[in-house]
């Protein structure tokens, strides 16, 4: 459509920017008017506090960067410096850092509060698959990042994830000497893994900013699973929601301040304060906490390119997730078996990251390999089965009439928050 | 914006003064947390504590010449420490102050008893360039002090801005005198 928007802002100057470029409109409309369901729990607000968190993350990150290094021989000493000299250096990177493991524990609430209210389901597959896409690049992100201190750590995973790929048969060598840019983890590894450090965050925002333009087609799905049958069943965005994803906001800060304040090194590792070395490997090697599990699905399989094959297949098959459940109703809440089940999940991969963390020996072996069996069971063969056969439990008629007690449909009341002026 | 004027009022008077309060409170917080979050970032842009700690070097001036000098390097700058000669003191004393652009004594730009020593900023204050005179070989301009290449500048021999663009005389840095040869800068 050609023409100038017909603006209802009153400021002059934002009316005349709207006039030409509708933002201030779309900013009402995406997150001032937007019609939301009105039962949301806090697991809604994780998903504003994963934005968050990128925000802080790529706003640290540029600052780290500026006094950042990266090259073999300066690289873990820039980073003492920042941790010594730099100003609020020591801040920047304990908040850089713990900001990554608050992204993942923020992001595996927000998944598996999706897992839990089956928000992957139609018509919001779209919405899922963008988010395990963003999850696959954060992950990328983190690892590369994870390498840049150039600790004995950094050098080790750096080594073993990129060996991952050898297991390719016959074009595994050449691809990893392509990763590596040489014949082992080296300069040009730590140079490119910087420049794709830098850039992947933005294509994460750009990810990111696809998915809330598809949740804002499909509009959010809510505890009861149900979709709203109109504006009795909403509540603008703005203050309701703005106010509750703050105070949700200020908990999260507490926590993140807790960690960054009294626990730094907490979530990290001890041998990553002495610089890397090619000629010696550390006794005990183990990633991040956040990649746990899928260490664990690696070392549960005795053949290389088998356990690099299902680990792989662990994250990828949730981009099925919305075909292989086939039950049409959405929310655990009235799934009876299920919700079971979900937990039984939860608890498996809380396993597989305790697993993740052990020596690769006795009775972590046998342990590693039921759950990692267990969590394929669940997405391939429970969840299609299950959706066929499980009695879910009847649905209310309305997000209403559910949350104001089953009383007669409220009208005058209720729906007075939606009328705009 | 203007959507909460459509919130229905929740215990506020008529005048809703107790919501405008508790919006205000709330924007102020907010404004506090995010001023605290952006000045470390700020901050960490500053000089840190490796480049301040570099801030005070001492150099032996036993072996520069008699009108000639050198370019000491002080925080990364350059820094002329010039040892002047009986007739570069006499004229620099002698110039007449009206006739400058930032008039200022000899005396004011050096210390007493240490004459022959002149030291200030190698930065021309017109653009940064560094004026070529420090050694006699270099054009030294009209007033024996030093020339500018990049626009000309012509400093005297009390590194007095006495022609061209630049607005002020070269800057005085601080310096002490260890003994008779040598001095620390900063
Ligand atoms: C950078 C990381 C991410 C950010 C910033 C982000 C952001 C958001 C936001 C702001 C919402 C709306 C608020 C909410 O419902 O919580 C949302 C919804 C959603 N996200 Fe994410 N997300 C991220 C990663 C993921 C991942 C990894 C997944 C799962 C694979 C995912 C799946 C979903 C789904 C299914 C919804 C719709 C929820 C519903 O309507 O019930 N997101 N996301
Ligand atoms: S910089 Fe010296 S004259 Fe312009």
């Amino acid at each position: 459509m050609v023409g100038l928007h017909h603006s209802d802002v009153k400021n002059p100057v934002l009316h005349w920017i709207d006039t030409r470029l509708p933002v201030v409109t779309m900013i009402q409309k995406e997150y001032g008017s937007f019609p939301t369901p009105k039962n949301f729990n806090y697991f809604w607000a994780f998903g504003g506090m994963a934005m968050v968190t990128l925000l802080l993350m790529i706003a640290t990150g540029i600052f780290l960067a500026m006094s950042y290094t990266p090259h073999i021989t300066m690289a873990f000493d820039s980073v003492e410096r920042i941790m010594r000299d730099v100003n609020y250096g020591w801040l920047l990177r304990y908040a850089h850092e713990n900001g990554a493991s608050m992204f993942f524990i923020v992001v595996y609430v927000h998944m598996f509060r999706g897992l839990y209210y089956g928000s992957y389901k139609a018509p919001r597959e779209l919405l899922w698959i963008l988010g395990i896409t963003i999850f696959l690049v954060m992950m990328a992100t983190a690892f590369m990042g994870y390498v840049l201190p150039w600790g004995q750590m950094s050098f080790w995973a750096a080594t073993v994830i990129t060996n991952l790929f050898s297991a390719i048969p016959v074009i595994g060598e050449p691809i990893v000497q392509w990763l590596w840019g040489g014949f082992s983890v080296g300069n040009p590894t730590l140079n490119r893994f910087f420049s794709l450090h830098y850039l992947l965050p933005f294509v994460l925002f750009g990810l990111v900013f696809l998915h809330v333009a598809a949740l804002h087609i499909t509009g959010s799905n809510n505890p009861l699973g149900i979709e709203p049958k109109g504006p009795q069943d909403t509540l603008p965005f703005h203050p309701y929601y703005t106010v509750k994803d703050s105070v949700a906001l200020c908990l999260f800060f507490l926590v993140f301040a807790v960690l960054v304040f009294f626990f730094p090194d907490l979530l990290g590792h001890s041998d990553n304060y002495i610089q890397a070395n090619p000629l010696q490997t550390p006794p005990h090697i183990v990633p991040d906490w956040y990649f746990l599990p899928f260490y664990a699905i690696l070392r549960a399989v005795p053949n290389k390119l088998g356990g690099i094959a299902l680990m792989f297949a662990s994250i990828l098959i949730l981009y099925a997730l919305p075909w292989l459940d086939t039950c049409k109703v959405r929310s655990a809440t009235f799934r009876p078996i299920y919700r079971i089940f979900f937990w039984v999940l939860v608890v498996t991969c809380l396993v597989l990251g305790v697993v993740g963390e052990q020596p690769p020996e006795g009775i972590w072996v046998p342990l590693g390999q039921v759950a990692t069996a267990y969590y394929f069971f669940h997405f391939l063969i429970l969840l299609p089965v299950l959706g066929k056969l499980e009695r879910t439990l009847p649905l209310p008629e309305s997000i209403s009439q559910s949350v104001l007690g089953g009383g007669p449909l409220p009208t005058g009341a209720a729906s007075k928050p939606m009328e705009k002026a | 914006m203007s959507a909460t004027a459509h919130v229905p009022d929740h215990g506020s008077g008529p005048d809703g003064t107790k919501r405008d309060f508790l919006q205000l409170v709330a924007l102020a917080s907010a404004a506090v947390g995010a001023g605290a979050i952006i000045w470390p970032l700020v901050d960490s842009m500053n000089p840190s504590k490796d480049v301040l700690a570099l801030s005070e070097i001492e150099v032996d001036i036993a072996p520069i010449p008699l009108g000639s000098g050198i370019i000491a390097s002080w925080r990364g700058q350059p820094v002329f420490i010039r040892h002047r000669t009986e007739t570069e003191i006499k004229e620099a004393q002698a110039a007449p102050l009206s006739e400058m652009r930032d008039p200022a004594t000899d005396a004011e730009r050096v210390k007493a008893g240490h004459e022959q020593w002149l030291i200030t900023s190698a930065i021309c204050t017109h653009l940064g360039c560094i004026p070529g005179g420090i050694k006699p070989t270099q054009p030294r301009g009209e007033f024996g002090g030093w020339f500018c290449p990049c626009h000309g500048s012509q400093y005297d021999t009390a590194a007095r801005i006495r022609k061209g663009p630049a607005p002020r005389n070269l800057p005085l840095v601080p310096y002490a005198f260890l003994n008779d040869t040598k001095i620390k800068i900063g």
